[in-house]
C-alpha cells in the first residue's frame, strides 16, 4: 500500500494497549506534555471553544437581521458583536485550526518523524494561544470592541471608547503562537524527514503546511509591529497614523492587509491540503499532476504577499497601486484554479466512496470555486467600488472561510478520527450532519450575494424593508447551519468512549501515518521508516478495508 | 551549520573595518553631498551588515538554505516596502476629476 | 509492529545527554537549531520592517522637518553606542569561538563582556531619553517642538521612541539570553561536542546589532550637512 519497508501494521485488538492517550495519565502529564499530538489535542478543546464562542455572536448577528430595524441591539453593541464575531473566529479559530490540530498531530507522522523539530516551542505556542485568548476574553466580558475585526485608524487608535488595548494586546500574543507554530512546521520539514523521503515524495498535507508556515512567518511579524504601533499611538499619544499630526492612516491599512490578506490564505493553503488527501484516498487514486499541486500551492504562499491593495480600492490610495493590486490579484487565482482542476482529474475514472470525509471534500471543491469566482468579481476595480463594504463581500469571505476552509477542516477530522482517538464515528449521522451543514451554509450565504449586490451594506444592523425576505433566508439558514455543527460536537464526544474501535488504516489509505496503530504510542515509530517510493499509490481495483 | 571555526584575527579584521565605516558615516554626515547624503549612509549601512552577517554570523561558511532563507526575508521586506511605496509616490500622478 | 510499549528504546542515539530524543543524530540537531533561529531572526527582519516603512513613508513625505528633528538627537552619543555594539559583536564572537574550543573562562569572560557593553548601550540610551524628556521632546501633551514643522517632527519622535524602544527591549532579552549561557558555561556545558545554545544567541546578537547599525544613519545622521 504505502512505499514503505517497515512492516505493515497489523490489526490489533480492541483491548487497551499503550499509546499516546493513556500512556500517562494526570492533568500535568497533559498540561506539561512535549507530544505533538497531545498538544494537538489541547489545541482541539481550545479552538472549539473559541468556535462556538465565534458562533454565539454570529446567532446574535443573525437574530438582530431578521427585522429590517435596528430593535435587538444598540447600533453600538452591533457593532462590537461584529467586532468580536470577527476577531474571534479569524485568529482564534480560522488561522491556528487545521494547522495546529492536524497539522501538529500529522505531520511528524507524515514524514516518519517523532515528533516536530521544537516539542518544548510546540507547547509553549499552545500557551501563548490561550494567553492571548484569555486576554481578548476579558475584552469581551467587559464589553468588546466595537472597531470592526480589521481596527482602521484613526477610529481604533483616538476615537473608540472600547477595550482596543487589551484586544489589541491578545492578538499580539497570539500572533506569536501562529509564527511559532510556522518556524516548527518549517525547520521540522526541511531536517527531519525519514531517509528516502524527498520533497516530491512528501504528501500535500506537508507541502500544504510548509507553504502555510512560510506565510505564517513572513506576515504575521508585520501585523505584530502595527497592533505594537496602534497600542503606543492609543496609550502614550506616539502619533504615528494620527492625521492632526500629518499622519496617514492609510498606511495603517497597508500594514494591516500585509499581513491579513496572506492570513487569509493561511486559514485555505492547509484546507487545500486536506482535500488532496481525502480526494486520493476515496477516489483511491494517484493525484493528477502532483508536482503541479506542490508547486501551487507556494506559488499561492508567494503570491499572497502581492495583492493586499485590493481591500484597499476605495481607501484613497493611489489609483496606480490599485491598478497594480488589481492585476496580480487575478494571478493570485491561478494557481487555486490548478487545484481545483487537479482534484477533479484525480476524481475522474477514480472509484469513489461516498464516505463523510469525501462528501466534506466535495463541498469544499464546489463551494470554494464559488467563493473563489466571486473573489475574481472583486479583483476587477470596477466592480468593487459597487460592491466594496456590502454583503457581496461578505459572502464572498464566508464561502471561502466557511464553505472552503471549516468543510475541510471537518473532512479532515472526521478522516483522521480513528488515527486520534482509535474510535469509528458514527456514520450515518455524520453524513446527515455534512448534507445539514452544506444546506445550512448555502442558505446563509448566498442571499448575502444577492443582498450585497443590491446594495445592503455591512455592518449595519438596520436595513431597508425590501431586504428582510433575503435576511428571514439567512438567518434561518443560520440556525440550521448551528445544529450542523453542533451535532458532530456530540456524537464525536460520544464516539471517544462508545465508538467502535478503530483498526490501524479503516480507510485503506497510502501515508506514513496509516502504518501506526490507532491510536498510535507516544513515540509514533519503534523504528525510523524508510520510505522507498511515491505517495498516493492506489489502484482502484483494491477493496476498501473499513474497521 | 558549518562548524568551521573561523580564526579570531578574521574577528579581528572586521571589527576595524566596522569600527573605520562608522566613524566614515559620522563624519561624511556632515559634508553636504544633497541627496547622495541617503545614499552613502544606507550603502555605509549596508556594507557593516554584510560583514557582520558573513562573519560574525557565519553565513560565507554556512549552508546554502541559510543564505536562501536571509535573502527571502529580505526579499519580503523589500515587498513590503516596494508595493507601499507604489501607493504613497504616486498620489496625484492620476488627476482625479471633481 | 513491534511498537506495543510505548517507552520502546529509540534507535540511533549517539548517547549524549544533549541529544534531544527526537532527533536521530547531533547534527540533525544542530542544523534544526540553526535553522530555527534563522527563520526566527527572519521573522524580526519583518518585525521591524513595518516600523521601518513607516520611516520610509513620512521621512519622503516630511524631509526638512525629519532633518530638522534629528539634529536634536546627541551625535556623540549616538556614534558612541554604535561603537559600543560594534565592540559587543566582536567579543560575542569570540565567546563563539571560545565555546568551540572549549575554553570554559574565555566563553565566561566575552560573555559578560558582551553583556556589560549591551548594559552601556542601554544606560547612554536611559540618559538620552531622559535629555529627550528634559527638553520636551517625547510625543504626546507635553510635546514642544521649535519652529513650524512641529507635527512632522512628532512623527519623528514617534518612530525615535518606538524603534529604539523596541530596540532596546531586545537587547534586555539578549542580555537575558547571555545570563542563561553564562550559568550554563560556568557548569562546563559547552565544548566541541556541543555548544549551539552560544552560536545561536550570537546569531540574535549580531542581528541586534545590525538593527542599530541601520537605525543609527536613519535617525542621527539625516541633516547633519544642513547647517
Amino acid at each position: 500500500m504505502s512505499a514503505v519497508t517497515a512492516p505493515p501494521a497489523v490489526d490489533l485488538p480492541a483491548e487497551p494497549r499503550v499509546n499516546y492517550l493513556n500512556s500517562t495519565y494526570g492533568l500535568k502529564s497533559w498540561l506539561l506534555t512535549r507530544d505533538h499530538k497531545r498538544i494537538a489535542l489541547l489545541y482541539l478543546a481550545s479552538v472549539t471553544v473559541f468556535f462556538f464562542l465565534g458562533g454565539l455572536f454570529a446567532v446574535l448577528i443573525r437574530l438582530e437581521l431578521l427585522t429590517p430595524a435596528g430593535d435587538l441591539v444598540q447600533s453600538e453593541t452591533y457593532n462590537k458583536l461584529f467586532t468580536m464575531h470577527g476577531v474571534v473566529m479569524v485568529f482564534f479559530f480560522l488561522i491556528p485550526a487545521i494547522p495546529a490540530v492536524l497539522g501538529n498531530f500529522l505531520i511528524p507522522m507524515m514524514i516518519g518523524a517523532k515528533d516536530l523539530a521544537f516539542p518544548r516551542l510546540n507547547l509553549l505556542s499552545w500557551y501563548i494561544y490561550v494567553g492571548g485568548g484569555l486576554f481578548t476574553l476579558w475584552s469581551i466580558v467587559h464589553g468588546g470592541v466595537d472597531t470592526g475585526w480589521t481596527f482602521y485608524t484613526p477610529y481604533s487608535t483616538t476615537y473608540s471608547n472600547s477595550h482596543v488595548i487589551v484586544t489589541a494586546v491578545g492578538i499580539f500574543i497570539t500572533g506569536f503562537s501562529s509564527i511559532l507554530t510556522g518556524l516548527n512546521f518549517i525547520v521540522t520539514i526541511h531536517t527531519m524527514r525519514a531517509p528516502g523521503l524527498t520533497w516530491f515524495r512528501l504528501p500535500l498535507f506537508v507541502w500544504s503546511h510548509y507553504a502555510t508556515s512560510l506565510i505564517m512567518v513572513l506576515g504575521t511579524p508585520v501585523i505584530a509591529v502595527t497592533i505594537l504601533m496602534v497600542g503606543v499611538e492609543r496609550l502614550f499619544h506616539l502619533g504615528i497614523f494620527d492625521p492632526r499630526l500629518g499622519g496617514d492612516p492609510i498606511l495603517f491599512q497597508h500594514l494591516f492587509w500585509f499581513y491579513s490578506h496572506p492570513a487569509v490564505y493561511i486559514m485555505v493553503l492547509p484546507a487545500m491540503g486536506v482535500v488532496s488527501e481525502l480526494v486520493t484516498t476515496f477516489s483511491r487514486k494517484n493525484i493528477f499532476g502532483y508536482k503541479f499541486v506542490a508547486f501551487s500551492s507556494m506559488a499561492i504562499a508567494v503570491l499572497s504577499f502581492l495583492v493586499w491593495g485590493h481591500h484597499m480600492f476605495v481607501s484613497g490610495q493611489s489609483v496606480y497601486a490599485g491598478l497594480i493590486f488589481s492585476i496580480l490579484s487575478f494571478l493570485v487565482a491561478i494557481p487555486s484554479a490548478v487545484k481545483v482542476f487537479n482534484w477533479t482529474a484525480t476524481m475522474y475514472k477514480g472509484s469513489i466512496s461516498y464516505r463523510t470525509p469525501m462528501l466534506y471534500a466535495f463541498g469544499f471543491i464546489g463551494l470554494f470555486t464559488i467563493g473563489g469566482l466571486t473573489g475574481m468579481f472583486l479583483a476587477a476595480i470596477g466592480l468593487d467600488v459597487h460592491v466594496h463594504d456590502t454583503y457581496f463581500i461578505v459572502a464572498h469571505f464566508h464561502y471561502i472561510m466557511v464553505g472552503g476552509t471549516i468543510m475541510a477542516y471537518m473532512g479532515g477530522i472526521h478522516y483522521w478520527w480513528p488515527k486520534i482517538s482509535g474510535k469509528l464515528y458514527p456514520e450515518g449521522w455524520a453524513r446527515f450532519s455534512a448534507l445539514v451543514i452544506f444546506v445550512g451554509f448555502n442558505l446563509t450565504f448566498f442571499p448575502q450575494f444577492i443582498l450585497g449586490y443590491l446594495g445592503m451594506p455591512r455592518r449595519y444592523h438596520a436595513y431597508p424593508e425590501e431586504f428582510q425576505v433575503l435576511n428571514v433566508m439567512s438567518s434561518a439558514g443560520a440556525s440550521i447551519l448551528g445544529v450542523g455543527y453542533v451535532v458532530p460536537l456530540i456524537y464525536l464526544i460520544w464516539s471517544m468512549r462508545y465508538g467502535k474501535a478503530a483498526s490501524a488504516n479503516p480507510w485503506g489509505s497510502t501515508g506514513l501515518e496509516w502504518d501506526t496503530p490507532s491510536p498510535p504510542p507516544t513515540e509514533n515509530f519503534a523504528v525510523t521508516p524508510v520510505v522507498t517510493g511515491d505517495p498516493y499509490q492506489y489502484s482502484p481495483e483494491e477493496v476498501e478495508v473499513v474497521g | 551549520m558549518s562548524q568551521h571555526v573561523v580564526p579570531p584575527r578574521v574577528y579581528f579584521a572586521v571589527f576595524a573595518a566596522l569600527i573605520v565605516l562608522t566613524a566614515t558615516t559620522t563624519a561624511v554626515s556632515f559634508l553636504d553631498l544633497g541627496p547622495w547624503n541617503t545614499v552613502v549612509a544606507l550603502g555605509i549601512a549596508f556594507l557593516k551588515a554584510t560583514l557582520v552577517v558573513l562573519f560574525f554570523m557565519h553565513v560565507k561558511y554556512s549552508p546554502r538554505l541559510t543564505q536562501i532563507v536571509i535573502a527571502g526575508g529580505l526579499f519580503w521586506l523589500a515587498i513590503l516596502l516596494a508595493l507601499t511605496l507604489s501607493d504613497f509616490m504616486t498620489r496625484g500622478w492620476l488627476p482625479i476629476l471633481r | 509492529m513491534a511498537d506495543t510499549a510505548a517507552s520502546a528504546a529509540p534507535t540511533g542515539h549517539a548517547g549524549s545527554r544533549d541529544l534531544q530524543h527526537h532527533f536521530d543524530s547531533m547534527e540533525q540537531q544542530r542544523d534544526a537549531s540553526s535553522l530555527g533561529m534563522w527563520v526566527f531572526l527572519v521573522t524580526e527582519i519583518l518585525f521591524f520592517g513595518g516600523l521601518f516603512l513607516a520611516y520610509t513613508v513620512y521621512r519622503s513625505r516630511y524631509p526638512l522637518a525629519f532633518a530638522e528633528a534629528s539634529r536634536h538627537l546627541d551625535i556623540t552619543l549616538g556614534t558612541f553606542n554604535t561603537a559600543v555594539l560594534i565592540i559587543s559583536s566582536l567579543t560575542m564572537a569570540l565567546a563563539v569561538y571560545s565555546a568551540a574550543l572549549g575554553r570554559r573562562k574565555a566563553i565566561i569572560l566575552f560573555l559578560l563582556a558582551t553583556m556589560a557593553l549591551g548594559g552601556t548601550f542601554l544606560g547612554v540610551k536611559a540618559v538620552e531619553y531622559t535629555h529627550k524628556f528634559h527638553d520636551h521632546l517625547v510625543p504626546g501633551a507635553g510635546f514642544r517642538f521649535p519652529g513650524p514643522d512641529a507635527r512632522p517632527a512628532e512623527i519623528f519622535f514617534s518612530l525615535y521612541f518606538t524603534m529604539t524602544g523596541l530596540h532596546a527591549a531586545h537587547m534586555i532579552i539578549g542580555i537575558g539570553l547571555l545570563t542563561v549561557l553564562v550559568l550554563q558555561a560556568r557548569k562546563g556545558r559547552y565544548g566541541p561536542g556541543y555548544y549551539t545554545p552560544v552560536e545561536v544567541s550570537g546569531l540574535y546578537w549580531h542581528f541586534v546589532d545590525i538593527v542599530w547599525i541601520f537605525l543609527f544613519p536613519l535617525l542621527y545622521l539625516i541633516g547633519r550637512h544642513l547647517h
